[in-house]
């Protein structure tokens, strides 16, 4: 039998389907991959091996009874931001730990309809907040191609865990990158889906008016295939999008003859590694040759991106992590009286990291400081919309770099916050104006280390993204390929 | 206190009762009655991931009482963030509305000693309430049931001169929350609550003095008795050449006394930004028009139709449209085809007095054992002369109270049936003079007076059921007839 754990999922249908393999035995490969090697990864926080069986039988009968759900059988896993009923959702921190959700969120529960198999809850930056995961308050989960190298963040277990091969597809988040990062430094394709078009509901909030979840997989129709389950209105998110949500896997197809691509000038500028730059350029050269017209584009507002984009996400993240008192779930530290208890239950479950933007996002909305920071920050953000409005008059599609560098080395940014966040520097945009972001493999780098590039496209344009990505991908062959896990 | 103004703002908290809570469908119930935390749900206790869902019902009651206070409806209103720690607020921070509220710039007219004035209303928010703390000996409880029921603050101009203004303004608000059947005005549960903003001018100052906020008024007696302890209070330390510290205050009601709950060093820090988990609320001049003509009658209106329409005194207009409860009672007399006018007579009067003594506050009329159907019976017998009016007030009605039997069952049994037969009045009449003839004496010497002590007697004698027009004109034509 083939290698289970290298399918892509409509393989793995396919094989269910005529009966080849059971989802029982596709889940059982991926718990084996999941302990031969998550022990070295560590994109896991927590496995749930007995659920993932029960699913996987059920799958079985289910598939025996005629039942040909999307993902029926199919293992995956989720970011810990995801709240998941009766599973314990720590949202990377110490003060959530042995917090049981009462409800799944909203992304988790059509997985579940859909018929997926759940292995177990992904490892992540604290709240969300990172790009290394090496702000995780429980560890840090180690680049499967190379260990001495971050996966990326926050969703590096989210990126980790599909690309050595452990589920066949995960969810994370993207608040500012936490999508498209971690999947360019492990290799892989993911989805940033417009602000509104997969509901926010159960998802813990870092940035409000930012965080989307979206799918990682091996491929842009494996990214598409969860996609298509996870889309659309929900009642309980009130900026959940209800326009209907287009048929991914059929709007995919076809040729990109007359598409135009952009590529921002501001996304090439200096500080970009010499070789993300080129395999970058390379793909724009191969989508070229393809149909597609690229062209040089220009974002006015850009280098403003970074500063409007932290103050509004601290602001919201202050008063989202607020309610993290200790008083009703999550952990507690008793104090001598009220504010003692707030503040020790606080100081000892918050990170460094949060810690830091909960003070920042309360500095900038306070009074007297207010209109300075976070009002002028609002006004940058209606500017940079206007922009992305505009190109998108003008072309179909971005073409950029994810990150500047490929994967760094742990502790190499960490001490260096500023440069941590400057590694959002080329992704952050897409989450002020609200678009969506295809983020997939283009090369590596000298050392063997995977460098990728985004698509960045109007809000709830994500099928021509997906197009772009699946023509890229049948002309291409770095998805392909694998990590060497010891 | 001629050389001292006082100078009063209220800011009213009235839960909007919808079926369900502001943001989720968490039902809402009575935060008295029911048992601690049995109406919450994800969303009230603040679990991370949960968001919120305007409920357009108590948006839709916000703007019925927009209307109701005169305000302008903005087309755009919008949520807010107020952020504070405090473990009756779950998410550490509250649903509110902050620079765009959902109705500014209204006004109420109210009347103090027959004075009317009319008092601004600055705006009304939506928001959402935050759960009760209980405090005891073991530590604080904390009850999520009223966490996250819909709350419309209505913040008055300071208009508001004196206590007494200020309960007028405060009856009125109640009275027009009750009117829209939007809250029950229930102080005692919390579901209306007051705080008084009260400052002092002296008659040389150009502007106001500090402001001190008094809360925990569960009453609007007590809202009263406290204001007027603070205005004391202010003038007092004025005039000892002392300061008046900003401060929240509480209203102790065992002490009959202010408490300092704490003082206000710098202005409050609420950091408020917009909801970014809600859109803008788009209020179309469509759905204003419509929610418009489904307004009921308001007090206002209600009392120039009984004074322009059914003839009442503006006082009386103005008792029976206090309370809606009490407008409906009079207007179903109305209705039943009794006069306006000696309904109102007898509402205000023996059905209040009746209630008084059973201790039944006024918007209860509707659960009196007095129906205003029964009651309107009663008046049609009295009305139709088949009782007169001492029978029926003296001895028909208390039985119709206590026994909950009918008007007419009362009479037949006890034979109370007026008595109008002339001939008969006519012998007892006669009967009663003779025995009396040092009054019938003094009567024909001149004394006017005595007349009513005849009349007294002879209704005496029919027992009171004497019909008093048929007695008093058989009286006088013997008297005359003696002459």
């Amino acid at each position: 039998m083939a290698d289970l754990t290298r399918l892509t999922i409509s393989d793995a249908l396919q094989k269910m389907q005529s009966g080849e393999i059971s989802a029982l035995d596709l889940c059982q490969a991926h718990l084996q991959q999941i302990d031969r090697h998550d022990s070295a990864i560590r994109a896991f926080i927590k496995v749930t091996p007995e659920i993932a069986l029960e699913q996987a039988r059920a799958a079985d009968n289910a598939r025996a009874n005629g039942d040909e759900r999307p993902l029926l059988g199919i293992p995956i896993a989720l970011k810990d931001v995801l709240s998941t009923q009766g599973i314990e959702t720590t949202c990377g921190s110490r003060i959530l730990q042995g917090y049981v959700p009462l409800f799944d969120a909203t992304a988790v529960a059509r997985l579940k309809e859909a018929g997926a198999v759940l292995l177990g809850k992904l490892n992540m930056d604290e709240f969300a907040m990172g790009s290394s995961t090496e702000n995780s308050g429980y560890f840090p989960t180690r680049n499967p191609w190379n260990s001495e190298h971050v996966p990326g963040g926050s969703s590096g277990g989210s990126a980790a865990a599909v690309a050595a091969n452990m589920v066949m597809a995960s969810l994370g988040s993207d608040t500012g990158g936490s999508i498209r990062q971690p999947a360019s430094f492990c290799g892989i394709s993911a989805l940033k889906p417009s602000y509104g078009r997969v509901s926010r509901y159960g998802l813990i909030a870092y940035g409000s008016s930012f965080d989307q979840t979206g799918p990682f997989a091996r491929s842009v129709e494996d990214v598409a295939r969860v996609m298509a389950v996870i889309a659309g209105h929900d009642p309980l998110d009130s900026t959940s999008m209800p326009a209907p949500v287009p048929d991914y896997l059929t709007e995919m197809q076809g040729e990109l003859r007359g598409l135009k691509i952009g590529l921002p000038a501001e996304y090439f500028a200096e500080g970009l590694q010499p070789e993300v730059e080129r395999a970058v350029r390379a793909a724009a050269d191969q989508l070229q040759s393809l149909g597609a017209e690229v062209r040089e584009v220009s974002l006015a507002h850009a280098e403003y991106c970074l500063p409007a984009y932290y103050i509004i996400a601290m602001a919201e993240a202050s008063a989202n992590l607020a309610r993290f008192d200790g008083v009703r779930f999550g952990a507690r530290v008793e104090g001598s009286d009220l504010i003692d208890s707030y503040k020790k239950t606080r100081g000892a479950g918050f990170g460094e990291e949060a810690k830091r933007r909960i003070m920042l996002g309360t500095y900038t909305l306070s009074a007297g400081y207010y209109d300075a920071y976070y009002g002028k920050a609002q006004a940058v953000r209606t500017l940079i919309r206007r922009d992305f409005d505009a190109l998108f008059a003008q072309v179909d599609a971005l073409l950029a770099p994810v990150a500047p560098t490929t994967a760094f080395r742990f502790g190499e940014v960490m001490d260096d916050p500023l440069r941590m966040i400057l590694a959002d520097v080329l992704t952050i945009s897409a989450n002020l104006a609200g678009l969506c972001g295809l983020s997939l493999p283009c090369g590596f780098d000298e050392a063997g280390l995977p460098i990728g590039l985004q698509l960045l496209g109007a809000p709830f344009d994500e099928a021509r993204m997906l197009r772009i990505g699946c023509a890229y991908q049948e002309a291409t062959d770095w998805h392909l390929r694998k990590p060497a896990l010891t | 206190m001629g050389e001292w103004m006082t100078v009063i703002g209220l800011e009213v908290h009235a839960e909007m009762e919808t079926a369900s809570k502001m943001f989720s469908r968490c039902p809402v119930v009575d935060s008295v009655e029911a048992a601690p935390n049995s109406a919450v749900d994800a969303l009230s206790l603040g679990m991370p991931g949960t968001l919120p869902v305007i409920n357009r019902q108590a948006m839709e009651f916000g703007i019925m009482v927009g209307l109701a206070l005169n305000c302008e409806i903005p087309p755009i209103n919008q949520f807010a963030r107020k952020n504070y720690f405090y473990p009756d607020l779950p998410k550490g921070y509250q649903i509110s509305q902050y620079d765009r509220p959902l109705a500014i710039h209204g006004h109420i007219m109210i009347e103090v000693d027959g004075e009317p004035k009319r008092i601004r209303v600055r705006r009304a928010h939506m928001e959402e309430d935050t759960g009760k703390l209980t405090h005891s000996m073991g530590g604080s409880l904390v009850d999520y049931n009223r966490a996250g029921v819909p709350l419309l603050e209505i913040v008055s101009e300071p208009d508001l001169y004196s206590a007494a203004e200020a309960e007028a303004y405060a009856r009125k608000l109640r009275s027009i929350l009750r009117y829209l059947g939007v809250n029950s005005g229930d102080m005692s549960k919390g579901v209306l609550r007051f705080e008084a903003n009260v400052s002092v001018k002296h008659k040389d100052d150009a502007d106001l003095r500090e402001r001190t906020e008094i809360k925990n008024l569960n009453s609007i007696r007590n809202m009263v008795k406290a204001i007027d302890y603070e205005v004391a209070r202010q003038i007092r330390l004025y005039r000892r050449g002392e300061t008046v510290k900003p401060a929240t205050l509480g209203w102790d009601e065992a002490a009959q006394a202010i408490q300092v709950q704490r003082y206000k060093e710098r202005a409050d820090e609420y950091r408020y930004f917009p909801e970014p988990d809600l859109p803008v609320v788009e209020v179309s001049r469509a759905w204003v028009e419509q929610i418009k003509s489904k307004l009921p009658a308001l007090p206002d209106e209600l009392q120039r139709h009984f004074v322009d329409e059914l003839g009442l005194s503006a006082y009386d207009a103005g008792v029976l449209t206090a309370e809606k409860a009490v407008a409906q009672y009079f207007m179903a007399l109305v209705g039943s085809g009794i006069d306006a006018k000696v309904a109102a007579n007898w509402l205000t009067t023996e059905v209040f007095r009746l209630m008084n003594a059973a201790e039944i506050e006024r918007d209860a009329i509707g659960s009196i054992p007095l129906s205003a159907q029964r009651f309107a019976s009663l008046l049609a017998l009295v009305q139709a002369g088949t009782i007169n009016q001492s029978t029926a007030r003296k001895q028909v009605l208390p039985e119709m109270w206590t026994s909950g039997k009918d008007a007419r069952q009362i009479v037949d049994e006890r034979g109370l049936a007026q008595v109008s037969d002339a001939a008969l009045i006519g012998d007892i009449v006669e009967a009663v003079l003779a025995d009396n003839d040092e009054l019938v004496a003094r009567y024909l010497a001149g004394n006017d007076k005595v007349i009513n002590a005849l009349f007294g007697r002879i209704m005496g004698a029919l027992r009171g059921k004497g019909d008093p027009a048929v007695v008093r004109r058989a009286l006088t034509e013997k008297l005359a007839e003696m002459a």
